[in-house]
This record gives C-alpha cells, sequence and structure tokens, in this order.
C-alpha cells in the first residue's frame, strides 16, 4: 500500500470505488467524464464486477436501484445534463432509502452548454436534485487525490444511514493528472455482511419489499419525516471542512473544489505580502458545514466567495453568515476559470475598501 | 373422499387485490404466483412492480419484490440479475410502462438479451391515470385523450411489441396470449412457466405479452370487455409464439411427427 502514483482525476475515482467494494456501474458516455466508464469497462470484470453501458442515464440510474437493492455497492457518472436526466431515479433511491454512488463531473451549462469546467450545478446537487423532499451527501474534492479516497467514505455514509451520496466535482479535476496514494486497503465487498434489508429472495414470513410510496393518507408524511430525522442526523455529525488561518484574518476567501484551490492559492500569496487572508473551504457541501462560518462570523469582518457559477455556493455562506459579516463575491460561469492572481488582486481591493464585489444579503 | 380442485396459491399474500371487477390484472398474477410456486423458486424470487394499476403488485406477490419509476422495470431487472444471477427476476408491466415510457428499457434489456422475464399486460389503455391513449390503443379507440377514436394523422398505428422485439437477435422467447376464457388462461400459464423456466436456465431474455380486459377504462361491462378481446384485440394482436428457442421447435416438430406415426 501507500505506493504513490500519477493518476488523471476520472481514473482516480474509478478506482477509488473499486477498491472501496464497487462491484456494479452503468452510465452513460458524456465529456468531460468518459475515462470514468472506459476505466470501469475494464476494471470492475477484473474484480468479478458488472459494467453495462446503459442506453441512457434514466436506465443507467434505475439499474443501480436495482443493483444497490440487492446490497450492491454500486456507481454510476455523468455530466451536467446527464445528471438532470438521473435525477427522477436518485429521487427513487432517496425515498427508498437506496446508499448508492455517483459522480457529476460538472460541465458549463445551461443546456447543451460546453465541457468546460463549472460548477453551476451547485443548487440541483445540495438540494436534492430531483422532486421531492430529500437530501443526498455531496463531496466536493479539490485534488486528484480526494477523488481517489472519497469513494470510501461516500461508501460507508451511504450504507450506514442508507442514503444516496455523491461527488461533485469538474472538468479540471477529472481531467488533471496528479500524484495519487490510496489512504485504504482494498475492500473485499464479499467480506462484508449483506444489509438486513437488501432484496436476495426471502422466506415468504420475512419478505423483503423495497418501495418509494404509500398512498395511504399520512403516511408519507410519517415516511418524509422519517427522513427528515435521518437528514438531521447527518446535518450534525457529517460535515467536513478545511478552515486554514482562520484565527488571525482580516478577509477570509472561500469556495469549494476548483474554486478552493484557487483561494488557496491567493491566501498563500497574500499571506506573503503581509495580507491577512484566511480560507474556508467546505468538503461537504451537504450537509454544509455551517458551524466553522458561525464560530468566526463574529471576529471576520470580510467574507469573500469565490465560485464558478452564478451566485449558487453564495447562498449557504449567506445562510451560514446570516448578516454578521460583509460578503463579496467573485462569479465565473460555464468555463471561466479565476486565477490566484486574479482573486489575490480582487482581495487587495476588498480589504482596502472597494465595494463593487459586495453581494446584498 | 374430498379433493381440492382449487386452491389459493401461497404464492400470493392475503391482501385483497384492488382490481376493478373483470380486470385481467388479477388473473395474471394469479398466474406468475402459482408458476414460481410450482417451480419451486418463491424464495430465489425477486419481482419488480410497475407504476400503473398493478403498482400495488408488491403487496400481492408473496416473494421479494421491488417498486420502480415508471417505465423502468427492464433496467431495474438488469441491474439486480446482473448481481444475483441465480435469482428468478421479473418485470411486471403495463403498456403505457413499456412500450411508451419505456420503451428504450425494454428494447435494450432485450438487445442485451437480460436474463430476465416481462410480463406484460397490454390492455390498450392507461389504466391507472383515468383511460388516456396507450401506444396499443386500437385505431378508432376512444379514450380520455382521443375521445373521438384513435386517428393515425393524430396519433400513429398501435404498437405490436412482440413483433417490434422479434426482429431483434437478443430475445430468446416471445409470446402474446389472452385470458378472456378458461382454455386461454391455462395457456398463458404455459406460456409464463416456459419463460420462467428459460430463465432459470440461463437462457436471456423473455417477454410474455398478455391481452388484459380493462372493463373500466373501456367502459364495457366485464362481459363485453372479454367480447372485445375477441373481436378488436385479438385480430391486430394475433396470439402466439413469436420468438422460442430452436431446441423448443425442433423438440415440437418431433413430437408432431411421433403423432403423425402411430
Ligand atoms: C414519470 C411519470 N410519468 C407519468 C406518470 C403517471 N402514470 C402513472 S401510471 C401511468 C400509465 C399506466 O398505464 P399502463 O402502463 O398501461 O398500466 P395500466 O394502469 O393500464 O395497467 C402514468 C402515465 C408517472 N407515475 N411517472
Ligand atoms: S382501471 Fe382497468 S386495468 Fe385498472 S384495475 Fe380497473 S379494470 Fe383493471
Ligand atoms: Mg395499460
Amino acid at each position: 500500500m501507500a505506493e504513490r502514483t500519477l493518476m488523471k482525476g476520472n481514473e482516480a475515482v474509478a478506482e477509488g470505488a473499486v477498491r472501496a467494494g464497487c462491484r456494479f456501474f452503468a452510465g452513460y458516455p458524456i465529456t468531460p467524464q468518459n475515462e470514468i466508464p472506459e476505466y470501469m469497462s475494464w476494471r470492475l470484470p477484473e474484480e468479478g464486477g458488472t459494467f453495462i453501458q446503459a442506453e441512457s442515464e434514466v436506465a443507467a440510474i434505475n439499474m443501480l436501484f436495482g443493483a444497490s437493492s440487492v446490497g450492491t455497492r454500486v456507481m454510476t457518472s455523468s455530466s451536467s445534463p446527464g445528471i438532470s436526466l438521473k435525477q427522477e431515479g436518485v429521487s427513487y433511491c432517496a425515498a427508498a432509502e437506496l446508499p448508492i454512488f455517483y459522480t457529476n463531473i460538472v460541465r458549463g451549462g445551461p443546456g447543451l452548454g460546453n465541457i468546460a469546467p463549472s460548477q453551476g450545478d451547485y443548487f440541483q446537487a445540495t438540494r436534492g436534485g430531483g422532486h421531492g423532499d430529500y437530501r443526498v451527501i455531496v463531496f466536493a474534492p479539490k485534488t486528484v487525490e480526494e477523488m481517489a479516497n472519497f469513494p470510501r467514505t461516500c461508501y460507508e455514509l451511504a450504507f450506514k444511514y442508507r442514503i444516496p451520496t455523491m461527488m461533485l466535482a469538474d472538468g479540471i479535476l477529472g481531467q488533471m493528472m496528479e500524484p495519487v496514494t490510496f489512504e485504504f486497503d482494498p475492500i473485499d465487498p464479499s467480506t462484508l455482511d449483506l444489509p438486513d434489508w437488501a432484496l436476495r429472495g426471502s422466506k415468504p414470513e420475512k419478505r423483503r419489499v423495497i418501495k418509494s410510496y404509500d398512498l395511504r393518507p399520512g403516511k408519507m408524511e410519517q415516511w418524509n419525516f422519517r427522513l427528515e430525522k435521518k437528514y438531521d442526523e447527518i446535518r450534525e455529525k457529517e460535515p467536513r471542512y478545511e478552515a486554514v488561518n482562520i484565527d488571525d484574518a482580516d478577509i477570509i476567501l472561500t469556495g469549494y473544489g476548483t474554486a478552493a484551490r484557487v483561494c488557496e492559492s491567493a491566501m498563500a500569496l497574500g499571506r506573503k505580502e503581509g495580507l491577512k487572508i484566511g480560507y474556508i473551504r467546505p468538503i461537504t457541501l451537504w450537509p454544509f458545514p455551517k458551524s466553522v462560518f458561525r464560530e468566526v462570523r463574529d471576529k471576520v469582518e470580510k467574507f469573500f466567495v469565490v465560485e464558478m457559477s452564478l451566485g449558487q455556493y453564495v447562498e449557504d455562506v449567506k445562510l451560514s453568515l446570516n448578516g454578521r459579516s460583509e460578503i463579496y463575491l467573485h462569479k465565473r460561469p460555464a468555463g471561466g476559470i479565476p486565477t490566484g492572481e486574479e482573486v489575490l488582486e480582487l482581495t487587495r481591493k476588498i480589504l482596502s475598501g472597494d465595494k463593487t464585489k459586495q453581494v446584498e444579503e | 373422499m374430498e379433493k381440492v380442485v382449487f386452491e389459493q396459491t401461497k404464492g400470493l399474500t392475503d391482501i385483497p387485490m384492488r382490481y376493478c371487477p373483470g380486470c385481467g390484472h388479477g388473473v395474471v398474477h394469479r398466474l406468475v404466483a402459482e408458476c414460481f410456486m410450482e417451480l419451486g423458486v418463491q424464495e430465489k424470487t425477486i419481482g419488480i412492480g410497475p407504476v400503473g394499476c398493478s403498482v400495488f403488485a408488491d403487496e400481492y406477490f408473496n416473494c421479494d419484490m421491488i417498486q420502480g419509476a415508471h417505465g423502468r422495470g427492464p433496467a431495474i431487472a438488469t441491474g439486480i440479475k446482473r448481481c444475483r444471477p441465480d435469482r428468478l427476476v421479473f418485470s411486471y408491466q403495463g403498456d403505457g410502462d413499456l412500450a411508451s415510457i419505456g420503451a428504450a428499457e425494454m428494447l435494450h434489456s432485450a438487445m442485451r438479451s437480460e436474463n430476465i422475464t416481462i410480463i406484460f399486460i397490454n390492455n390498450a389503455i392507461y389504466g391507472m391515470t383515468g383511460g388516456q391513449m396507450a401506444p396499443t390503443t386500437l385505431l378508432g379507440m376512444k379514450s380520455t385523450t382521443s375521445p373521438s377514436g384513435r386517428t393515425v394523422e393524430a396519433n400513429g398505428y398501435p404498437i405490436r411489441v412482440c413483433e417490434l422485439l422479434a426482429a431483434l437477435d437478443g430475445p430468446v422467447y416471445l409470446e402474446r396470449v389472452s385470458v378472456d376464457k378458461p382454455a386461454a388462461v391455462v395457456k398463458t400459464k404455459k406460456a409464463i412457466k416456459r419463460a420462467f423456466e428459460y430463465q432459470l436456465e440461463g437462457r436471456g431474455f423473455t417477454l410474455v405479452e398478455i391481452l388484459s380486459q380493462c372493463p373500466t377504462d373501456w367502459h364495457l361491462t366485464p362481459l363485453q370487455a372479454i367480447e372485445k378481446i375477441r373481436k378488436d384485440l385479438i385480430p391486430y394482436y394475433p396470439l402466439g409464439i413469436y420468438r422460442e428457442p430452436e431446441d423448443a421447435k425442433r423438440a415440437k416438430k418431433e413430437k408432431v411427427a411421433v403423432e403423425k406415426e402411430s
């Protein structure tokens, strides 16, 4: 173990999922995530698993619905338009409490958009995405190494809470190569206990049913409240984040994924000049790590949000800060990629009192 | 001495079915259940319920059940079967479910020859949503979305699913049957059993299409609905086997030859 190799992000998440016990993958080609199904098409058979190139994203997610209902660790991946198509199926998985794992290697939208990196699917990812009142756990990696190692946590949480988990990344993370160490031993899923809820062909006295409907008066309301209890527990226990230099900061830069890397580099450059810049980066986008923002909101006057979308991520920052600090926003949608220098330059302006980038509450 | 001539199959639960009087769904449920019981595979059967009047299938079939999204039964079945190849996996679907919204999943599961069985209830109407036009609604037939009768100009031609799938290499067994009289019911049961047997032998994709009465949305009495099956549906949807394995064909020929000789 602990061997360091150079991998592409898309291949890293695929390999990470296989090592985390994934034995079923169904997907439909779409750029910029094609390396994931391509990798799975040869890698899964090596482990006795199944790869299916589905006829559509709709079919793919429903194959997962079936494969996960028998307790298999499953995965699908797509990019924005394909993820939109999968949303009905994700909603069914959420209701039926099936532990699927999927990735969205986000591209520019709306519509067919382009194949450039983007963060335009933040709302879709963090607000459930499909119909009905539900949430999925969303991880936002910022390095290829995280793409390789997060799948294990995703499966752990998916099975622990019986909830869909997803990884939200973009074309930069998917396509770039970085050194990777897998921080866990490969998991052989045949050694894991089959969860009691999993279908298998049961004795009639203990027959198992998985479904997402209840037409009896009041029952679906109860079902929703049961899901809410689980979501509340996840909100309490599972937020993850990274926070650097927040204690002495005059300004905190914040973003997730690729934008987080940009913030990080702006912070590093700024610190060299003596600017007191801190940085917060959510690792889970849902549950959102509100607490870290709440801890610092009375100490830090200014927050600077950087996102590759038109003001989506900033909404959660606003909710967490609750009007206690000034919020500034830099937006680069659908293929616009901010640089560290660009963000540092804006940070300097903000620190000197420029309000152009300030957002209203 | 008393002799039992009919018993409620243990393949169905005790929950009373909510189907309308004269509906074909209930009969087919019984046949499916009798088949997995007689094959001794109740404890290794996983069924998939559709969205449609038979959405409650998970309450009726006395085996492991999963209820999925409208039209996606074949994809769900694919996922289950690939992970549990030794289980009997069937997807129970209506005509709107299978041949309209789920047409792609139907075609591609057949094309891949997934080793699953589809029980296809063709009642030429959207029963559950209140009698809208189905892809299988006959020309001239009235529905709530073709109030003066289906026309070619507005709606095109009805789909013949068995014939369509017979154009593919993937399917192993395709048969169209009906449940309009006792002899037909017996035949339907044989067809379902054969499909299940082929699946258990690992042969590949099987589908049984059942022409089924919907008195409620056809606005007919149960008897009139049976009459409509014979008068209107069977002529457009001819009963018969549309695909079967070569060895089954050979066996049949041999049987006919033996009968001729003797
Ligand atoms: C995505 C989606 N679209 C539409 C519906 C509404 N819907 C429920 S059942 C049904 C048609 C059912 O007709 P059929 O499959 O023929 O079954 P039947 O009730 O006739 O047995 C429709 C359109 C739905 N549940 N989901
Ligand atoms: S509406 Fe038609 S298909 Fe539905 S239960 Fe009634 S008779 Fe059967
Ligand atoms: Mg119908």
